[in-house]
Order: C-alpha cells, then sequence, then structure tokens
C-alpha cells in the first residue's frame, strides 16, 4: 500500500505561547513492500511523524493518503479500522500493559476482532514460537528482559498480520548481535510482502543492506531522501 | 452473532483483569462505595419500616377520641360524659379508655399502660408486650411488681406475652384489669381517660366531631385521619425523595470527588491510549471501563443494601440509636417488621449507580477520544 504524505505539518500545543512546530512540511511517498528508514537526532520529529502516518494521531495541515484514501481526514470511527487492520504498531518504548502477561499484551489487538478462542490462541502461539517466547507466555511482561519486551512488541503488531509495519526505534534496548537478526527478521516480513518503515539513529539499522531507502530529518523538515 | 457475543467475553475477561491488578484501587472504591449505600439504604428502610408501623398501629384505632380540656391542658373525662353525649347518629360504639405511662427506673423506660376489658383479666393479671419480657427477662407466669401511686408495689402475675404485627405498638406495652389501673394509679371511678367512638361511615366523622364540640363545649376531638395525617407527614414520602435527593447529590459528590482525586491514573491514561493505538475502539475502551462501573457499583449496591437490611430490622437499626434517643425513651427495645418498598429501591438505585457510572465513564470518554500519541506519551 503506498503511502504518500502532502506537505503535513505538526503543532503541538497550537495557539499557546508554548505553540510547538514538530514537523514542518513534509512531503513524499513511501513505496509499497519496501523498507524505509527515517533517521535524524533527537527530537527532530520522527515519532511524530510514524504517529501520524500510523493513525494514531492527526497532521495539523496537509494530507496524508494512503493508496486512495486521504486518511488524515477520515472520522474517528475509520480511523480506529485502519488502525486495526492495516498497522502494526511497534512502540519506541514498547508501551506493554504491566500486569497483563505475554500472551496476553499479544493478544490485545485481537479482542475486537472476536475470533473463536482457539484461533486466537493459535495465532498468538504461532507468533510466540517464531520469537522464542512459548517458555515466557505467562509471566508477567514486567519480569522482561529488553530485548524480550522488544520481541513481545513485535508480535503484538503481527498479531493481526497488517500490510504495513511501523517500528520506532525498535533497535534501542537491542545488543548488535540482536539487532542485525531483527533487520533479518525485517527483510523476510518485507520479503513477505510487508511494508516497513522503521525510526532509528543506529547505524546498523540505517546502513543496513536490507534497508531500501534512507529519509533524514532535521527540525521537522526532510533534509536529505527525496524519492 | 457469536463473533459479538465473544468480543463482549473478551473485554468482560479484560475488565475483570484489570480490576483484579488494581485490587488496591477496586476494593477501596468498593467499600467506599458500599459503606454509602449502607447508610442510605439504612436510613430509607428504617423510615419506610416506621412508616409501616405508624400505619399498622392506626389500623384498629378508633375513628375519634374525645378529649376533655381544661385550663388548655387535657385532664381526666368524666364517665357520665358518655351519657351526655347521648345517641350520635352514625356511632356505633362509645367508651371510655383508661391509658397512661409508668415509668420503670429498672430500665429506665417508660411503659404504656392500659386497662383492657376484652382479654378477661382478674386484677393480679398482668399481659406484657415482648419487648419488655425481653429487657425484664419475664414469661408468662413470672411476676411483675410496680409501685402504686402511694408507694406500695403491686405484684402481678404474667398471664400473655403481646404478640403483633408492629412491636413499635406492643413493645412496650402492658395491660391489666380496669380494677388494678384504678388502683394502681389512684384514679377515680367516675374518670376515663379519654373516650373513643367508633364512626362506621367515614363521611359522617367530621359532622360528628362537629356535634361533639357543640355538646361538650369542653371536649377536644381528635380524628383518625388527622393522627393518620401526622404521622404520614411525618414520615412521608416526599421527605424521603428529598432524603434522597439531598444524600444522592451528596453521595455522586463524594464518589465524584473522590474519583477526581484518585482520577484516571497515569498508569490507567497509558493504558488507554495503548488499547486505542492497538487498534480498540472509543467505544470498546468505554464499554471495558463501563462494565468496571457496573461490576463495581452493583455489588456495592448489593452488599451495601443487604447489610443496611439486616442492620435495620435485625439489630434495630443499631447505629442509629444516638438519632432514636427520644424513641428509645419510650420504647424500651423494638425491632421492626421488616418490609421494602419497591420504588424506594428503585429511587435508591438511580441514585446511586448511575451517577457513579456516568461520574467514571467521563473522564475515559475523555482520555479515549484524544489522539492515542498525546496519551502515551
Ligand atoms: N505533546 C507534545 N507537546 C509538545 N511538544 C511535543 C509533544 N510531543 C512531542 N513534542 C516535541 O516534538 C519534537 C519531536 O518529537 P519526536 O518525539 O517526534 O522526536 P523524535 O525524533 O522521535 O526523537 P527521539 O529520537 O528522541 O525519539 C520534540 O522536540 C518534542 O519535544
Ligand atoms: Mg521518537
Amino acid at each position: 500500500m503506498l503511502i504518500e504524505l502532502t506537505d503535513v505539518r505538526k503543532a503541538f500545543n497550537q495557539g499557546k505561547p508554548n505553540e510547538f512546530w514538530a514537523i514542518q512540511g513534509i512531503t513524499t511517498q513511501f513505496e509499497v513492500n519496501r523498507i524505509s528508514c527515517l533517521k535524524g537526532a533527537s527530537g527532530s520529529g520522527k515519532t511524530t511523524l510514524m504517529s501520524m502516518i500510523g493513525c494514531l494521531s492527526r497532521p495539523t495541515s496537509g494530507r496524508i493518503r494512503l493508496q486512495d484514501r486521504t486518511i488524515s481526514s477520515l472520522p474517528e470511527r475509520f480511523l480506529t479500522q485502519v488502525r486495526r487492520h492495516t498497522f502494526g504498531f511497534i512502540f519506541q518504548r514498547f508501551n506493554l500493559i504491566p500486569g497483563l502477561s505475554v500472551v496476553e499484551n499479544i493478544m490485545l489487538p485481537a479482542y475486537p476482532l472476536g475470533l473463536k478462542a482457539s484461533s486466537l490462541r493459535s495465532r498468538a502461539e504461532r507468533l510466540l514460537e517464531q520469537f522464542l517466547l512459548v517458555d515466557k507466555a505467562s509471566n508477567p511482561v514486567e519480569w522482561l528482559s529488553g530485548g524480550e519486551a522488544q520481541r513481545v512488541a513485535i508480535c503484538r503488531a503481527l498479531i493481526n498480520d497488517p500490510q504495513i509495519l511501523i517500528a520506532d526505534e525498535p533497535t534501542a534496548n537491542l545488543d548488535s548481535r540482536l539487532s542485525r537478526e531483527f533487520m533479518v527478521l525485517l527483510d523476510q516480513l518485507s520479503k513477505a510482502g510487508k511494508t516497513v518503515l522503521i525510526s532509528s539513529h543506529d547505524p546498523v539499522v540505517f546502513d543496513s543492506p536490507v534497508v531500501d531507502r534512507v529519509v533524514e530529518l532535521e527540525d521537522g523538515l526532510m533534509v536529505s531522501g527525496e524519492g | 452473532m457469536i463473533t459479538l457475543l465473544r468480543k463482549q467475553r473478551y473485554f468482560i475477561d479484560y475488565t475483570l483483569g484489570t480490576m483484579m491488578r488494581h485490587k488496591g484501587k477496586s476494593l477501596g472504591l468498593l467499600s467506599v462505595y458500599t459503606m454509602i449505600i449502607f447508610m442510605l439504604a439504612s436510613v430509607m428502610l428504617f423510615s419506610h419500616a416506621m412508616r409501616s408501623e405508624a400505619v399498622a398501629l392506626l389500623a384498629d384505632s378508633p375513628e375519634i377520641v374525645v378529649q376533655r380540656i381544661q385550663a388548655g391542658r387535657s385532664v381526666m373525662v368524666p364517665a357520665d360524659y358518655l351519657q351526655r353525649i347521648g345517641k350520635l347518629r352514625g356511632v356505633t360504639e362509645k367508651r371510655g379508655r383508661l391509658w397512661g405511662y409508668y415509668y420503670d427506673p429498672a430500665v429506665k423506660a417508660n411503659y404504656t399502660v392500659m386497662a383492657s376489658e376484652q382479654d378477661q383479666l382478674t386484677i393480679n393479671d398482668i399481659v406484657i408486650g415482648e419487648g419488655i419480657g425481653r429487657t425484664r427477662g419475664l414469661s408468662v407466669g413470672d411476676y411483675l411488681t410496680l409501685r402504686s401511686h402511694e408507694g406500695k408495689a403491686f405484684s402481678f402475675r404474667v398471664s400473655r406475652l403481646l404478640e403483633s404485627e408492629s412491636e413499635l405498638i406492643s413493645s412496650d406495652l402492658l395491660l391489666m384489669n380496669p380494677q388494678g389501673y384504678r388502683q394502681l394509679f389512684g384514679i377515680d371511678e367516675s374518670l376515663y381517660t379519654d373516650l373513643v367512638l367508633s364512626v362506621r361511615n367515614p363521611r359522617e366523622i367530621q359532622k360528628i366531631a362537629e356535634k361533639l364540640t357543640r355538646l361538650l363545649p369542653d371536649s377536644r376531638p381528635i380524628l383518625r385521619s388527622e393522627i393518620l395525617r401526622t404521622y404520614e407527614s411525618l414520615f412521608s414520602w416526599r421527605q424521603g425523595v428529598m432524603l434522597i435527593l439531598l444524600l444522592g447529590s451528596v453521595l455522586a459528590f463524594v464518589i465524584f470527588a473522590w474519583d477526581k482525586a484518585s482520577g484516571l491514573s497515569a498508569e490507567e491514561r497509558k493504558e488507554i491510549g495503548i488499547l486505542k493505538a492497538v487498534g480498540w475502539e472509543t467505544g470498546e475502551v468505554m464499554r471495558m471501563k463501563f462494565w468496571e462501573g457496573v461490576i463495581i457499583s452493583l455489588m456495592a449496591f448489593l452488599i451495601g443494601y443487604l447489610a443496611a437490611y439486616l442492620h435495620v430490622f435485625y439489630t434495630s437499626a443499631g447505629l442509629f440509636e444516638p438519632v432514636l434517643k427520644g424513641w428509645s425513651v419510650l420504647y424500651p427495645s423494638f425491632q421492626l417488621t421488616p418490609s421494602v418498598d419497591g420504588l424506594q429501591l428503585a429511587t435508591l438505585f438511580f441514585f446511586t449507580v448511575l451517577p457513579y457510572t456516568l461520574a467514571t465513564i467521563v473522564p475515559v470518554w475523555r482520555t479515549s477520544i484524544t489522539d492515542p500519541d498525546l496519551v502515551m506519551r
């Protein structure tokens, strides 16, 4: 699914004395089936931009199109549908729900689908196996190491089999070996037909051979990586 | 359809899980809430029961009571007033009554003493209310000693314990032979405490009362309907409603303030943000929290109401004792007859469960319509 941004801007606290423009006009496209990487210093607007693409917030002005639908102006109800079926989001700070077990966290996005309990479980189990979490399945997520929490977050992003995977600094808590393994995984997902958008200031990520395109952000503007 | 049900099941499972995770908060909220329901329901059950007692009390009281007023005070009525009244149209029965109070220093309480002709008591017999039986530890065959107006001790044999639908009436009652009554209190043969008239047709009562005041200018007829009205206004439904409205708003305020103070914790806000971000609808998040509110308020309502029921009807509203001091002077101890008013129950429900549920759902709604990106940061 093609993602198309036209002069996208985002202001926080608009109209107040502390008004801040985090994204100041970005026009670009992210191709289907590719791995694109947003790179940039801390505070350059990577998370803000990815949130808008993933329908977690709306641009203050400008337009975001997904294939031939303008998602930036969809009413909330439709945004939920897009979030649920199109995107899998891996958050910068994982955002797992403490107190819930690993497998419960993973199944969370699938509850609203009302699947049969058995098929819900088997989906989750397949992911647990793939990400070597089987023996952690019923542990509360607070007990996990950074790398394990990371993998749980990935499983949760994949449970509804989204077409687009958005990963916000996914390797921040991984050592370089795990980071490289993560890139291999992204390559597999991309070959399986998924569009991947990733942000990072880790060279293991943006210099990785599997990344098709690197876009560089600075103070809310694109400074390199056109086309 | 099945999908929909399964969805609901997942949400309820999740809700129960959330409540277990925040056990401290859930339990705290539940106990505050239960306490409030308990207090409100106790007041309501108590006032309702008192009202029923009053109605029962008046159901078999005479239509007209005639007192004699002298210098603005009621005094004993001469027996010949019965003759002076003569035959009034519509009056089916007229008789003199003897009744008064006896202060028992042993239990520091007043008994109501009445002379009874129906019971065919001998001069040494006495019939006592269950309340007196309980406090004095008396049963049939035991003796109760009362001090006469001259200080002489009279012993009466308990011939029967009074049972009645309404303990409020019978609990503190002593029935004795009229002769015995006169001896005990030193009352002349020619005097009665008051006179009672039975009237078959309630529409004639007013007329008869007017005639009475003309016949006996120093008499004061008291109509049952007037007493009933006094009782009614004392425990009236409207007052009840006022009370509920008042307390209901206090309750809503207390809970709202409590909820505001504890608010949606950062953790809860974040959780809502995450659920939205992974694809839950606003409505689904709210339904989850709605169930949480419903479960807590229903539990609080049931526990609180049940506790109030036990409190009012099985411990005689023990917690209200200080407030009811006035009553307990008159009534050594009594147990209310259990009765529940459906309308009252419904009112309590709507003024507690509803505002609470609304008060909790509003902040959830506000959080869940905010961009998840903002909420999660
Ligand atoms: N809710 C908000 N209110 C005000 N300012 C905000 C808000 N959210 C983000 N910002 C600001 O917007 C800018 C961009 O933030 P963003 O999180 O997108 O940066 P980033 O590139 O993801 O940084 P990092 O690499 O540290 O994650 C920052 O300066 C941040 O302080
Ligand atoms: Mg960021």
